[in-house]
């Protein structure tokens, strides 16, 4: 296959009489890394929602790798290729870090439990979070917690990773961090990502291509330098009389 | 390493010397002591399987009595019809309680029945057997089941006729195996799922597990192993009413044990069971010395209110710590 790993085509999602998403389509080339950005309520969080099938959407395509996962739910999505992280930290509380990371890694090598827990090693020293492997997830600080949700999504051995404001709440530094990995990620593994992020030095740093969303439309989209300069962009970001 | 080891060492001396103890049990112990024990492996064996569902899997069941009573009735009025052995009655007793329990969880699980909504539907279907089997003629209805009793001083292990000591021996292997399988199923993938479930059931979905089926495996085991207890009971009471075996009364006092033991743990449930009987026994003895009706029933319920309200977590996770047994993993 030589298309784009994943093609959103005239999604649109309703709820009730709201008209949250309409007519989104955007493209995730291989090997790209890819943002999602706009102000608070443009329908970000529900577009990704869409495409990782935590609810079906009410009209469109959605293609990964060239079939169409439309509708599926959100198991099936996953093990269609797409792992992802929520924005609100949902780690498994009670387990110890290894063992959350274990649980995605599991589906894979016929559930064999001693190469789980050497893969899900693997990914947790890519992540930096190696030394804190048989700690209880309910002790990491959030930082940790950001990390951990990529490292249980990694686990599944996703086409495409999609992440949530996964920099949402990190210093700069722990941000500038989370940058180099991602960038290792893409780099060195091949892997793509779509992200939805607020924090537009991250934006900056790792995207290959922006898109805009604004209202529940699309509104722009290009190379991070495109989008930044162009007039929709600033005036919903910025207001009108931007000068 | 090293320590991890020791530590492993230590809590396998420890699980040895447990068994080696039991296992002489009957030598030292009387009529009394061995009817407590057969009580508290009981207890133990019915805490650890609902252990299954509840602890493992985090889905509140509130009408276990179910499954105890299915198990029972069927191995019961099998024996006591055709003279089938109870091996066979047992396998048809799981094979009707799973049949029930794949029966509630598709109703559940499908219907997004969650929390105690859920455990409202266990309670009905547990009702409502009660109900059926108190018009069903052929069980005997509220007039209740009675096993024939063998008149030969020998012990029939095939059928289950026999002294205490058998039943003893029953229970003990029972508990020990629950105890073994118990283990196995949360170190295997499917322990990881359930656990991963329980803690939070959305993220287990989007790490691409079959959450329906994964719960649907541990009602169905959960309700198997229960059914295994009812048949226990059944032969050991030798007399069956729906009354009881499938009261409210039994779904709770089944799960008492791991709620005090620790829900979740392996050993919660056998150390709840020993703990309960315990202080049940020794309230029932103090009871009789000062002659009030009831003290017994008010002290019992205080003392588990005082375990609950600064043990949440349950007994063993805090003995576990002192014990200094708490360096791996559960």
């Amino acid at each position: 296959m030589s298309g784009p790993m994943l093609s959103v085509e005239n999604l649109g999602k309703s709820f009730r009489g709201l008209r949250a998403v309409n007519a989104v389509e955007f493209q995730v080339p291989r090997g790209d890394i890819v943002a999602l950005i706009g102000p608070n309520g443009a329908g970000k969080t529900t577009t990704f929602n869409l495409i990782a099938g935590a609810f079906p959407p009410s009209d469109g395509r959605v293609t990964l790798d060239g079939a169409d996962i439309t509708g599926l739910d959100q198991a099936r999505i996953c093990r269609a290729g797409i792992g992802r992280t929520f924005q609100i930290v949902k780690p498994f509380a009670g387990l110890t870090v290894e063992e959350n990371v274990m649980v995605g890694a599991l589906r894979h090598d016929g559930g064999d439990v001693e190469k789980a827990r050497k893969a899900a090693n693997d990914i947790l020293d890519l992540l930096e979070l190696g030394d804190k492997a048989l700690q209880p997830a309910q002790t990491l600080t959030l930082p940790d917690r950001k990390r951990l949700e990529v490292a249980k999504a990694l686990a599944t051995r996703p086409k495409l990773l999609l992440l949530d404001e996964v920099m949402a709440g990190l210093r700069p530094v722990e941000c500038d961090r989370m940058v180099a990995i991602l960038t290792g990620l893409n780099k060195e593994h091949g892997l793509t990502i779509l992200l939805i992020e607020h924090v537009m030095r991250a934006v900056m740093a790792l995207s290959d291509h922006v898109v805009v969303l604004h209202h529940g439309e699309k509104i722009a989209e290009g190379t991070p330098a495109e989008v930044t300069s162009h007039p929709k962009v600033l005036e919903c970001y910025l207001g009108e009389d931007h000068g | 390493m090293t320590a991890a080891n020791l530590l492993s060492d230590r809590r396998a001396i420890l699980l040895l010397g447990l068994l080696a103890a039991l296992a002489a049990a009957p030598l030292a112990a009387g009529d009394y002591a061995l009817s407590i024990l057969i009580t508290v492996l009981l207890q133990a064996y019915l805490g650890m399987a609902w252990n299954v569902m509840m602890g493992f899997a985090g889905q509140f069941s509130l009408g276990h009595a179910l499954y105890v009573g299915l198990g029972a009735y069927a191995g019961g009025a099998l024996f006591a019809h055709f003279g089938t052995p109870p091996l066979v009655g047992a396998l048809a007793g799981m094979v009707v309680s799973a049949v029930a329990g794949s029966i509630i969880g598709t109703l559940g699980f499908r219907f997004k029945v969650m929390g105690v909504y859920f455990a409202l539907l266990t309670i009905a279907f547990a009702e409502f057997t009660r109900v059926l089997f108190d018009h069903w003629n052929w069980v005997g209805a509220s007039s209740g089941l009675f096993l024939p009793v063998s008149h030969s001083v020998n012990d029939d292990f095939w059928n289950l006729r026999g002294s205490a000591t058998m039943f003893y021996y029953v229970i003990l292997g029972m508990a020990a195996a629950a105890f073994l399988f118990s283990r196995a199923l949360l170190g295997r993938r499917i322990g990881y799922y359930w656990q991963a479930i329980r803690e939070d059931q959305d993220a287990a979905d989007a790490l691409g597990i079959d959450v329906f089926r994964a719960k649907m495996v541990a009602v169905i085991i959960s309700a198997s192993m229960t059914s295994l207890g009812g048949l226990f009971i059944a032969f050991y009471n030798n007399n069956l009413y729906p009354e009881s075996i499938f009261s409210m009364h039994r779904s709770i006092e089944l799960m008492l044990g791991t709620i005090i033991g620790g829900i979740g743990t392996l050993f919660g449930p056998i150390l709840g069971a020993v703990a309960l009987t315990a202080l049940g026994e020794a309230l029932t003895v103090i009871g009789a010395h000062i002659g009030i009706d009831g003290v017994k029933q008010i002290a019992y319920g205080v003392c588990l209110m005082v375990i609950l309200a600064f043990r949440p977590g349950g007994l063993w996770p805090w003995l576990r710590h002192r014990l200094r047994l708490d360096g791996g993993r559960r």
